[in-house]
C-alpha cells in the first residue's frame, strides 16, 4: 500500500468505522451535551477537532522522546493528561488574545474539551496503534487525529439535526428529556456498525 | 528507588514548563477585561428576565458599561439597583418610574359565566385553543393561571377565575404579559389612575351577551376625559397612562363599571 492511499484509509477508517463516538463511545459527554442544536454541535466539534490534532502532535513525540527512554511508557495517561489540559489553556489564551471572533464562538467549548475523554483516546490509541505497525507513523497519527475530530463532528451534527426532529415529536413522558436521546443515540451508534469493514473493502 | 525518582522529577519538570509556559503566556497576552460591566453586573440582580430589552443582566452590564443603555431599565432591581449602577458608572441617578403588570379583564364568574364544561388540560394556552377559551367572552381571562405559573416574585392570584396582581408585589419584568395567551396583561406606571378592565373586540350588543361588564366603545369617557387620556380602539376603551390624571370622572360615567382606579 503506498503512502498516500494507507492516509486516505486511516482517514476514512477514523470518520466511519472506528467512529470515536459512535463505534468507541469516548467523548460521549459533549455528545449528549452539545448536540441540542446545530450550530453548537458544529463549535463543539470543530474545537475538538483542532484540540485533538493539536494534542497528538505534542503528545507523539513526549512519549516517543521524553517517556519512551526512561521507561516511563506506564505514565502515559497522567503526563497526557497534564500536557492536553495544559494546552488547552494556552490555545484558549492565544485565542482570546489574536482571535476574539473565533474564541467567542468556541470559547465556551474549549474548556469543556480540557477533560473530553475522546482526546485522551486520540492521543493513546494512536499510540496503541503504532506499536502494533511499524509502517505508522507521526503523519499517520496526525491524520488519524484529525479524522477522529471529524468523525466526532459527523456524529454530533448527524445525532443534533436527529434530536432536533425529536424536539417536535409526541414523545411519552417516561421517555421524555434523557432517554429518549439515549435511545436514539444508540440506534445512531447501531447504524455506524453498517460501516464495518467498508474502508478494508474500498482501500483492500 | 532511582526509577521512581526519575519518573517523579519528569512528571514534575513538565508541569512546572508548561505552568510557566501558561503564566507567561497569560501575562503577554493578557487582554484588558470590561471591568466597569464587570462592576454592574455585580450590582445587577442577576434575574437574567430580559426586562430591560438586552439579553440578560450581563448584556444590559454591557450596554450600561459603554454608556449605550439608561440606569433606569432594570425592572426588578428597583429604585436600589438604578442607584447602583449609577454609582458605579458615576452618573445622575435620574428618576425611576415604579411600574406594575395589570390584567385588563373583569369577567368573573358572576360577570362572564362558562360557556362549557372543560375537562382539558388545565393551562390557559391549551384552553384558549378550544374556542377561544372557557367563557362567555371569548377574549377574557380563562383563569387557569399561567401567568401565576411564570411569576416569579408571588405577584399574581387567580381570584374568581380572574387573574389579579398585586402591585406590591409585582416588578414588572412582564413575564405574564408574554405568556397571556389572551394578551390581556400590560405593564403601566404605578400612580392613580383609570384602568379599562376589559379587552372585548366585540360590538355593543355581543359584548353585552357575552359579560356583563364589558365595554360596549359607547364612547362616554373618552369625552368625559378633561385630559383627552381615553381612546377606543378596537371596539374597547383604552386609557394612556401618560396622560391620566386619575380624576376619576370616566370611572363615573361608565354605563357599564368596566373602568377601575388604581390607587
Amino acid at each position: 500500500m503506498g503512502t498516500v492511499q494507507s492516509l486516505v484509509s486511516v482517514f476514512l477508517a477514523a470518520i466511519l468505522t472506528e467512529n470515536y463516538v459512535l463505534s468507541k463511545f469516548l467523548g460521549i459527554c459533549p455528545f449528549l451535551g452539545v448536540s441540542k442544536k446545530v450550530n453548537t454541535a458544529l463549535g463543539m466539534s470543530c474545537a475538538v477537532t483542532f484540540v485533538m490534532v493539536l494534542a497528538t502532535a505534542v503528545t507523539w513525540p513526549i512519549y516517543t522522546g521524553i517517556l519512551v527512554p526512561n521507561n516511563l511508557a506506564y505514565l502515559q495517561t497522567i503526563v497526557f493528561i497534564l500536557v492536553i489540559a495544559g494546552l488547552v489553556q494556552l490555545v484558549e489564551i492565544a485565542l482570546k488574545k489574536y482571535m476574539p471572533p473565533l474564541y467567542n464562538s468556541l470559547g465556551i467549548y474549549l474548556p469543556l474539551i480540557t477533560t473530553n475523554c475522546a482526546v485522551l483516546g486520540v492521543t493513546m490509541l494512536v499510540l496503541e496503534k503504532a506499536a502494533a505497525d511499524v509502517t505508522y507513523g507521526y503523519g499517520h497519527a496526525l491524520v488519524n487525529a484529525f479524522g477522529a475530530g471529524i468523525g466526532f463532528l459527523v456524529a454530533m451534527v448527524m445525532f443534533a439535526g436527529v434530536r432536533q426532529r425529536l424536539e417536535t415529536c409526541d414523545i411519552p413522558k417516561s421517555l421524555k428529556g434523557l432517554p429518549i436521546t439515549l435511545v436514539a443515540a444508540s440506534l445512531t451508534s447501531l447504524s455506524f456498525l453498517g460501516f464495518s469493514g467498508l474502508v478494508e473493502g474500498l482501500m483492500g | 528507588m532511582n526509577e521512581i525518582l526519575i519518573a517523579v522529577l519528569i512528571v514534575a519538570a513538565m508541569g512546572l514548563i508548561i505552568g510557566l509556559i501558561l503564566a507567561v503566556a497569560s501575562v503577554i497576552m493578557a487582554v484588558p477585561k470590561d471591568e466597569k460591566a464587570e462592576a454592574v453586573l455585580e450590582v445587577l440582580p442577576g434575574a437574567n428576565c430580559g426586562a430591560c430589552g438586552y439579553s440578560g443582566c450581563s448584556g444590559y452590564a454591557k450596554a450600561l458599561a459603554h454608556g449605550e443603555a439608561q440606569p433606569g431599565l432594570c425592572s426588578p432591581g428597583g429604585e436600589e439597583c438604578v442607584k447602583a449602577i449609577a454609582k458605579v458608572l458615576g452618573v445622575e441617578a435620574g428618576a425611576i418610574e415604579r411600574k406594575t403588570a395589570v390584567v385588563k379583564c373583569d369577567g368573573t364568574g358572576e360577570n362572564s359565566p362558562l360557556k362549557m364544561e372543560y375537562q382539558g388540560i388545565t393551562t390557559c394556552a391549551a384552553a384558549a385553543a378550544l374556542h377561544g377559551g372557557t367563557k362567555n367572552c371569548s377574549y377574557g381571562c380563562i383563569g387557569f393561571g399561567d401567568c401565576v405559573n411564570v411569576c416569579e416574585y408571588d405577584a399574581i392570584a387567580v381570584e374568581d377565575n380572574v387573574a389579579r396582581i398585586n402591585p406590591a408585589k409585582c416588578k414588572s419584568c412582564g413575564m405574564c404579559v408574554k405568556t397571556c395567551p389572551k394578551h390581556l396583561i400590560s405593564i403601566v406606571p404605578l400612580k392613580k389612575q383609570a384602568v379599562v378592565m376589559c379587552s372585548n373586540c366585540d360590538k355593543g350588543a355581543a359584548a353585552t351577551a357575552a359579560c356583563r361588564t364589558a365595554c360596549i366603545a359607547c364612547m362616554k369617557c373618552a369625552k368625559t376625559c378633561p385630559v383627552g387620556a381615553i381612546k377606543i380602539e378596537n371596539l374597547h376603551a383604552v386609557v394612556n397612562p401618560q396622560l391620566c390624571t386619575g380624576c376619576g370622572e370616566c370611572a363615573k360615567v361608565c354605563p357599564k363599571n368596566c373602568i377601575g382606579m388604581m390607587q
